[in-house]
């Protein structure tokens, strides 16, 4: 809780500004920890919660009563923790996420029993793909009641088993703080992750004593966080001999809040940098040094290097599919290095030649170290031929578009324009689909914790909520949610959350008519049968008719929002610099933009990384044996 | 795919079995039996996992298995380094007349007749799975009314223990 990770280490108002926000949190947070800690006896489960999670420094909770986790809403009353009141329970889910992406800590979401809980489904597989800290409280119907097939009743322990890094079933009212405890520390340390704690009604209702800090009793929990010195000596010795090594950045480094040693390291090697869609951030995209996004559709240069590399180091990611397209043409010639704290995830897809299990930020500080003595004994790796190799796909293959040729608004250009406007201190969230992917290649991310994704699940609907969440913890900061239309339909709710709490995010609606994505691989893959992808108002024969519906203007407005609405290459700086005056209410804009905008470059689904397409029916020139 | 068996010490706690087997059922592991018991430290019980798989894909579930917060320890028991035991309960068709046989075949296998009736035997045996196979062989002809079999249960060889000082060496949790 000592730093929030979007602050910006160059600007230092805006850093002064932030901790100054920050001390007033800490600050209101320790004493009511301090005083939610004193014991005391006679107390309710739920009076015995709400302190339990004053204790352990909740600010804010977001959520909905139901008849099950009523009781714990009458003490959440009288206290410190703030309650945002959502409007639907998966935005209460995200918007923890966004949170705690945002700031570091752990989110909050509480939702009652039955569907209020399986409505936390969703942010929490999204949670537990992404390794984010949030912890669910869920009411429970009474015990007497579990398995009669009671009134919203569900099993959500048992639902939420794969999805979660642990939960529990709170039998005794006695539990609740040690469980509590022993929820956000899991949660928080080690890979992190959602854990959700069931407690039904009547343990809410019982009487107990209080007392904190209580035990924690997690014998067979021990995550492994100092790396082995011999395994970081061996990495340092294949990085001092690698000709063509890539340093490939995940989301771990994020989390482990190493983008310092990252910085070190990177200037040590003097090795390209790619950052995968989960670690946008976590290395200055204006960096020489940084090549991109790898992946389906991450850069040439980035993608290029990762497959002809010699050694790949892979610090805090996992291998995802979507990095290495078909296994088993992934970086053919590369030794592996592959630092995470998750031992499941060393040789899970990839075998690593060295595998170092331990926290990014200790590993790469050694790994820094373990490199000086190798350059101190002489070895240091003559890297201009891979540079001037790496440099030649990167002026030949830059990230571009074209413009549609309907004459449409641009959504690539809409997007670039919004990172430029609103720079690198702001925070942006997005949904799933072309503009997530193309708010990660056309924003330049310079500081860790600024790019809120869904990245593993594909959450469509994840943008609205994270949004409320990263700015309810970060409120000095601009937090732009970048949506699509499609994504933009599931959450939108949540903007009269933000409108009512006072949660003034702004959205920028890529409004493209369809579930662009899934268009676009109608276009490539199915003859162009855009079968059930047109969200648009439709004449019999498919044609868009001239009316809006929704009209997001007016919906924004309904919402309690200002809606704006921007169609032309002309009105987008102007439109963007409007919602930037904006600072008392959410806003939101509508840019309608071009349906057929593709994103590029592209690896197919199942292809290998050597087929990238750098645009359509555009196969780069490799140069194969330059190097 | 070979046969691997995983002795895993567990927090006594409701919900575990269910974390484990839907942890092999989501990568399409079939178990081939299962033995769920108390150990030593009433905080414990033990699981005899018996799997059929490849050993790398095993490594990745063994992992996985790590990670749940109420697993304390896995340790893979090869065949030679640790003595594995199942339990078969076999009623038999035994009238008089083909009683002896019965009998004889039970004293072979060193099993005990636990529940004698006029058409009936019900035996009693314990061994590795190979030699309950082989009895349950023998006693096909005769007629097997209805069996019931336990999953194995197995201890590492030697003086060294998986709980306490001197342990065995667990499954690697660093890769």
């Amino acid at each position: 809780m000592t730093s929030t990770p979007h602050e910006a280490p160059g600007s230092e108002a805006a850093t002064r500004e932030a901790a100054a926000a920050l001390t007033g949190v800490e600050t209101t947070a320790r004493s009511v920890a301090e005083a939610a800690a004193q014991p005391v006896a006679g107390i309710t489960g739920a009076q015995s919660l709400v302190r339990s999670l004053e204790a352990v420094g909740v600010d804010v909770v977001f959520g909905i009563p139901g008849g099950a986790i009523l009781p714990a809403y009458d003490p959440l009353f009288d206290s410190q923790v703030r309650h945002v009141l959502v409007r639907h329970e998966q935005g209460a889910g995200h918007a923890a996420t966004g949170y705690a992406q945002a700031t570091g800590r752990v989110g909050v979401c509480m939702a009652t029993s039955g569907p209020g809980a399986t409505n936390l489904v969703t942010p929490l597989a999204d949670a537990y793909m992404d390794s984010v800290p949030v912890v669910a409280i869920t009411g429970q119907v009474p015990s007497a009641a579990i398995g009669t097939d009671a009134f919203q009743e569900a099993d959500i322990r048992g639902i939420t088993m794969p999805i979660t890094k642990h939960n529990f079933l709170v039998t005794d009212a006695e539990e609740i703080p040690q469980r509590i405890a022993e929820a956000f520390h899991l949660a928080a340390t080690g890979r992190p992750g959602p854990v959700l704690v069931d407690i039904p009604k009547d343990v809410l209702q019982a009487t107990t004593d209080f007392a904190w800090p209580p035990r924690l009793d997690l014998p067979g929990y021990k995550p492994t966080t100092r790396p082995h010195g011999k395994q970081v000596r061996e990495a340092a010795a294949l990085i001092a001999g690698a000709r063509r090594p890539v340093l490939y950045v995940g989301g771990g480094v994020l989390k482990a809040r190493a983008t310092e040693e990252l910085a070190a390291l990177a200037a040590l090697t003097g090795a390209p940098v790619v950052t995968t869609l989960m670690a946008r951030g976590a290395f200055p995209d204006s960096s020489p040094q940084h090549l991109g996004m790898p992946g389906m559709h991450g850069t040439v240069a980035a993608v290029t290097a990762l497959q002809k590399a010699d050694l790949i180091v892979a610090l805090g990611a996992r291998f995802d599919d979507r990095v290495t397209g078909q296994l088993s043409s992934f970086a053919p010639e590369a030794s592996v290095v592959h630092a995470d704290i998750d031992p499941a995830e060393i040789g899970k897809n990839r075998k690593a030649d060295v595998p170092i299990v331990g926290d990014a930020k200790e590993t790469i500080a050694q790994l820094v170290e373990a490199l000086r003595a190798e350059h101190e004994a002489g070895r240091t790796p003559d890297l201009d031929a891979w540079w001037a190799q790496l440099d030649d796909w990167r002026r030949r293959y830059p990230l571009g578009y074209d413009w549609p040729e309907d004459g449409a608004l641009s959504p690539q250009y809409v997007i670039e324009r919004l990172g430029a406007i609103a720079g690198p201190d702001a925070i942006y969230t997005s949904g799933v689909g072309q503009h997530q992917m193309w708010a990660a290649q056309f924003i330049s991310y310079e500081k860790p914790g600024t790019w809120l994704n869904s990245g593993g699940l594909g959450t469509m609907g994840y943008a609205v909520p994270a949004a409320m969440g990263a700015k309810y913890g970060c409120p000095e900061t601009t937090v732009w949610a970048i949506d699509g239309d499609g994504c933009f339909q599931m959450t939108n709710q949540e903007l009269a959350t933000c409108a009512i709490e006072g949660i003034p995010v702004k959205v920028a609606v890529i409004n493209n008519g369809n579930l662009g994505m899934v268009r676009q691989w109608q276009t490539l893959f199915y003859e162009g049968r855009y079968s059930n992808t047109k969200l648009h108002a439709r004449n019999a024969d498919g044609t868009p008719k001239p009316v809006r519906i929704p009209d997001f203007v007016a919906l924004a407005e309904a919402l309690g929002c200002v809606g704006l609405r921007c169609e032309t290459k002309e009105g987008v700086d102007a439109v963007i610099q409007k919602a930037m005056e904006i600072d008392d209410a959410p806003v939101v804009i509508d840019f309608v933009v071009g349906a057929d905008a593709q994103v590029w470059p592209m690896v197919a689904a199942g292809a290998s990384n050597d087929d990238i397409l750098a645009a359509r029916d555009l196969r780069p020139v490799f140069g194969d044996g330059q190097v | 795919m070979s046969r691997h068996t995983l002795s895993v010490l567990v927090e006594n706690k409701s919900g575990v079995l269910a974390r484990v087997s839907a942890l092999f059922s989501r990568r399409g592991f079939n178990i081939e039996s299962l033995a769920v018991g108390p150990t030593e430290n009433p905080d414990l019980s033990r699981m005899t996992i018996v799997v059929d798989a490849e050993s790398q894909p095993l490594e990745q579930i063994t992992k996985q298995l790590n990670k749940l917060v109420e697993i304390i320890k896995i340790v893979e028991l090869d065949g030679g380094a640790a003595v594995q035991r199942e339990l078969l309960l076999v009623k038999v068709r035994a009238p008089m007349a083909e009683r002896t046989q019965v009998l004889q075949t039970a004293e072979l296998f060193r099993a005990r007749v636990v529940d004698v009736n006029p058409d009936t035997v019900t035996l009693e045996a314990t061994g590795t799975p190979d030699k309950l196979q082989a009895l349950l062989a023998v006693l096909a002809p005769l007629g097997i009314k209805e069996m019931a079999q336990s999953g194995t249960v197995a201890l590492g060889r030697g003086p060294r223990a998986m709980s306490g000082a001197g342990t065995l060496r667990p499954v690697e949790r660093t890769a």
